[in-house]
């Protein structure tokens, strides 16, 4: 007969939190950034890291740095908290859906009066 | 049978490195259904024990699928894809010029690509996460329903980016193909 083991009940959440919310506030900023260097041309040319790939180049790596960032800093405050996780949850999935919408074209030119 | 070292790369790109990621993501949705079975983590002898070996193998690959697939797009077969056409050149050559010159395939670059572009980068920095809660959480996985709802929750979004930008990216080459550079003679013609 297979023995069943009970699972600890409260290992911290505070580090998946972490994981969880900076993910969705990476890809909200990849929408926001794409967004408004579509809108402003001295921000695009701010961001035009590589000439050849244009402002995408400047988009994606100042997000990356940013979740990256965001990531660390939460971590650390999280390492061995218990946070309400659905809360964090709900804040990570509206981010995130934001992040989709921004990135659709449509809503994009909505949001720059296009 | 020849192939340009464009059309290579750009394959590789898209049915090697995408193609694959997105399978990947599938696979990983299916290993955190089965993970997220009550019996499964039940029966987990030690919650804290590190992943078997084959699945931290199969999400440090996914992820790295998932990377390399938008840096080779972004840092490669984009800026072939965009280069300005000079003035009189063959616009084939220039897939964003060929497809804005008629207003009949504009969209394919002002809505298609403009969207690939950028919300393929979604699908990464979710997959990244997922693989990170899989291979480091695994007794909070165990422990919180919540985290397993809300990861599965971004590996269906790390999904649907990759299959939005892999989709768009096939159509759109199918319409305006990234061509040129050398050419690979990949067989001899019997002919």
């Amino acid at each position: 007969m297979t023995e069943i083991k009970l699972v600890p009940q409260n290992p911290a959440n505070g580090p998946v939190a972490a994981a969880v919310l900076s993910c969705a506030v990476g890809c909200f900023l990849l929408g926001l950034l794409a967004v408004v260097a579509d809108g402003s041309k001295r921000l695009a040319a701010t961001l035009n890291f590589y000439r050849p790939s244009g402002p995408l180049s400047g988009v994606t790596t100042v997000t990356i740095a940013l979740w990256i960032v965001c990531w660390a800093v939460l971590a650390a405050r999280w390492r061995n908290k218990t946070l309400a996780f659905a809360r964090v949850s709900a804040f990570a999935f509206v981010f995130l859906a934001f992040g989709l919408l921004l990135t659709f074209p449509p809503f994009g030119d909505l949001f720059l009066g296009r | 049978m020849e192939i340009t070292l464009r059309e290579l790369v750009t394959s590789i790109h898209g049915m090697l490195f995408g193609g694959f990621f997105l399978l990947a993501l599938f696979g990983a949705i299916v290993l955190l259904l089965d993970r997220s079975n009550p019996a499964q983590i039940a029966g987990d002898a030690s919650p804290s024990q590190p992943a078997p070996r084959w699945q931290t193998i199969y999400l440090i690959a996914m992820v790295a699928l998932g990377w390399t697939a938008v840096l080779s797009g972004t840092y490669i077969i984009y800026p072939w894809y965009r280069a300005v056409a000079p003035a009189g050149a063959d616009l084939a050559l220039y897939p964003k010029f060929l497809l804005t010159s008629h207003p009949s395939t504009a969209g394919w670059h002002n809505f298609g690509m403009e969207w690939k572009e950028h919300v393929a980068w979604i699908a990464p920095m979710a997959g990244t996460m997922v693989a990170w809660v899989q291979l480091k959480h695994r007794a909070a996985w165990n422990a919180h329903r919540p985290i397993r709802t809300t990861v599965l929750g971004f590996a269906a979004v790390a999904f649907l980016a990759a299959a939005i930008a892999g989709g768009w990216g096939a159509l759109i080459n199918k319409k305006a193909p990234v061509q040129g550079g050398q050419s690979i003679q990949l067989m001899r013609s019997a002919k």
